[in-house]
């Protein structure tokens, strides 16, 4: 079985600072990482792998120093990175870039096939969730979003079972393969590296493709041109005053802040319940 | 898809439904859309999928929508994206919407991703703020970026329709209008069952004691201030006292202390209760992002420096062992003040909200 994995190299949003001139992000201030869900949807390849043989690739969208998020996929266990890197990717939104992966996916399925697609729940730094769904779409195979749990993969009759968390709890849903899968964070535990992976993926120098490499493709779908989004403007998020701190000692406090929660005393006394 | 954007008009809502139950997100967009529609002076409309659910047309129009599009089939009876963004996306080309809006539910969210590339369209997730320009006919979609860090406005200039998802509880609904009727109008989708390659086979509810806090309208979260179960416990009877439900930080639920279910944060629910106390909880963005639209924050923390602070509308510097009892007590003594009866003697509510 060949699983892709697409995944994203991003600011470790932990600790990136914006600069309060511009309202822009120093993006020089944070480190940049795997995006951690990704690291997830990898681990699920890996352990699919231990299972019903075959191999893992991944693949990504990003400038060159991405191939460093590649080298931390081979460390989880992937065999192959492959990198998609070219100026005229720059400035996509998740549209345009479902159309990148895309095409890049079609490359791939025509010398090695690909029999699953397995992304992260969503990048950490867009909070979308929006470009693993879109690159199924374009291939014309079911998305699958919100796996915690994938079982029954057929590999001769190209079926498998996964279950997809939802509000109530989960659905269990059959589907074919190919098929897309966006996975929680619940599916696993990104386990520690093994050894001769650390080594291997030290050295490891991921695949590179420019937008030449790549097949039939229409120009005006990539990078910023291909989105039809925009950002307007950027503000820092409204700082609050703080808070308005409660004096006294702890049994004055009680008091006082009883007062200003018995203003709603209804809501109280109704909770717990569904309006 | 690029094209010409005054063939678009009107502002559409998805109205998800489950068993036949209308979610209270789609509800509550309707009141966005409203808003948007009559700046527009265009339609606010419902697109309500299904089976067996024509009924739910009059909530839909008490609730605020003009018109409401309905397709009504048993292959509709679960939420799958390969028919719902055939559904969809036939509507969007048919009639020409040009805003949509979606809950950020599981299948909200998935479905709009996927209408988005099936219709060539911008979306932009998450939306917590909207607006249009009247002008431009442009729709302000706007929402924090880069773990909360920073807002941004999404613009989509030439493509339509500017499509958003909105998380549930960031809008307020309108008091329904009992007797508020519209237009209905029906369609029909063309998928065979067996052209199709998913099947929901089962849907499993979690039992009845599952959280949730995304519903929750009071929460007491625990931090690592709490130190251990011993201090979470306290926590937690203070919830209970409260009638909230029990939510915590991500180092206390990595502590074993409770279930990631319990989790507020970025890699943990997003809550909008009324009310919101955080004890022992530092305040770290990504907590924050998840908690910092409820109506009323309420940190305890012996830090007086404690980011939370900085969010909360009122602090208490104290040991959370010694005021957190206080105040169990106090909660136990007002409320058991109220004439006795089912609603006073619930405890579910520490674990539970429906
Ligand atoms: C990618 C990423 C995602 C994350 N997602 C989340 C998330 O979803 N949710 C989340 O919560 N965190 C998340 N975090 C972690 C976050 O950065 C913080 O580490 C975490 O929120 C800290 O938890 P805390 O406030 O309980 O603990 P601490 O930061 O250790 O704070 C404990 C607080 O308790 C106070 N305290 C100590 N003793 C007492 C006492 N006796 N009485 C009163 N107060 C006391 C202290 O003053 C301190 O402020 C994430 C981090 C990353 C990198």
């Amino acid at each position: 079985m060949h699983i892709l994995v697409c995944i994203k190299q991003v600011p470790d949003t932990k600790i990136i600072k914006v600069n309060p001139k511009t309202n822009t992000l120093d993006r020089s201030s944070a480190p940049a990482i795997l995006n951690p869900y990704d690291a997830h949807a990898v681990e699920e390849a890996v352990r699919l792998r231990k299972i019903y043989g075959g191999k893992v690739t991944v693949l990504s969208m990003g400038p060159p120093q991405a191939r460093n998020a590649i080298r931390k996929c081979v460390e989880i266990g992937a065999d192959e990175g492959i990198l998609i890197s070219d100026r005229r990717f720059a400035g996509a939104d998740t549209l345009a870039t479902s159309y990148a992966l895309f095409k890049a996916v079609e490359k791939i399925q025509k010398t090695d096939g690909v029999d699953l697609i397995l992304c992260g729940k969503h990048a950490i730094d867009g909070d979308t969730g929006q470009t693993g769904p879109g690159v199924a779409r374009r291939l014309g195979i079911p998305p699958l979003t919100c796996v915690i749990r994938v079982e029954d993969v057929d590999v001769e009759n190209r079926t498998l079972k996964v279950h997809r968390k939802v509000e109530e709890g989960y659905e269990v849903i059959a589907s074919t393969l190919p098929s897309l899968l966006t996975v929680e964070k619940e599916i696993n535990e990104v386990s520690w590296a093994p050894l001769p992976n650390m080594i291997r993926a030290a050295r490891y120098e991921p695949s590179v493709w420019n937008v030449d490499d790549l097949d039939d493709v229409d120009i005006k779908q990539l990078g910023l041109k291909g989105s039809p989004t925009i950002v307007g403007k950027m503000w820092p998020p409204e700082k609050s005053k703080g808070a308005k701190m409660i004096s006294g000692d702890p049994a004055d406090q009680t008091v006082a802040v009883m007062k200003i929660f018995m203003k709603e005393q209804e809501l109280f006394t109704k909770a717990g319940r569904k309006n | 898809m690029r094209v010409n954007i005054d063939d678009y008009r009107g502002v559409w809502v998805f109205m998800e439904q489950k068993e036949g139950q209308l979610l209270d997100v789609g509800l509550e967009l309707l009141a966005a859309g409203q808003d948007l529609a009559r700046k527009l002076e265009v339609d606010v409309c419902g697109v309500l999928l299904g089976d067996g659910v024509k009924p739910l047309t009059n909530q839909i129009f008490e609730a605020g929508a003009d018109k409401v599009y309905v397709i009504d089939d048993p292959i509709l009876k679960f939420y799958r994206t390969e028919t719902y963004m055939k559904a969809v996306g036939d509507l969007v080309r048919k009639y020409k919407p040009e805003i949509f809006l979606y809950g950020a539910t599981s299948n909200g969210k998935d479905l709009a991703s996927a209408v988005a590339t099936d219709v060539l369209c911008g979306l932009t997730a998450d939306t917590t703020l909207m607006d249009v320009n009247v002008e431009k006919r442009l729709f302000e979609a706007s929402r924090p970026a880069f773990g909360g860090n920073i807002m941004a406005t999404i613009l989509c200039k030439k493509h339509r329709p500017q499509m958003a998802t909105v998380r549930p509880k960031v809008i307020k609904r309108l008091p329904p209008e009992p007797g508020r009727t519209g237009e209905v109008v029906e369609e029909v989708i063309t998928l065979k069952e067996e052209d199709l390659k998913t099947k929901v086979l089962e849907i499993v509810k979690s039992s009845k004691k599952a959280v949730n806090l995304e519903e929750a309208d009071i929460i007491v979260a625990a931090g690592k201030g709490v130190k251990d179960a011993k201090g979470f416990a306290m926590v937690a009877e203070l919830a209970e006292a409260m009638n909230a439900t029990l939510g915590a930080s991500r180092d206390v639920v990595e502590a074993g202390l409770c279930g990631h279910e319990r989790q507020v944060g970025q890699t943990g629910a997003t809550v909008t209760p009324k009310v919101y106390v955080a004890v022992g909880i530092s305040g770290a963005i990504q907590h924050l992002v998840g908690m910092q639209n409820a109506e009323l924050i309420v940190a305890i923390n012996s830090d007086r420096e404690a980011p939370i602070f900085q969010a909360a509308h009122y602090g208490i510097e104290a040991d959370a062992f010694t005021v957190v009892p206080m105040l169990t007590e106090a909660f136990r003594k007002e409320l058991s003040r109220e004439p006795a009866g089912e609603e006073t003697e619930e405890t579910e509510g520490v674990t539970s909200r429906g």
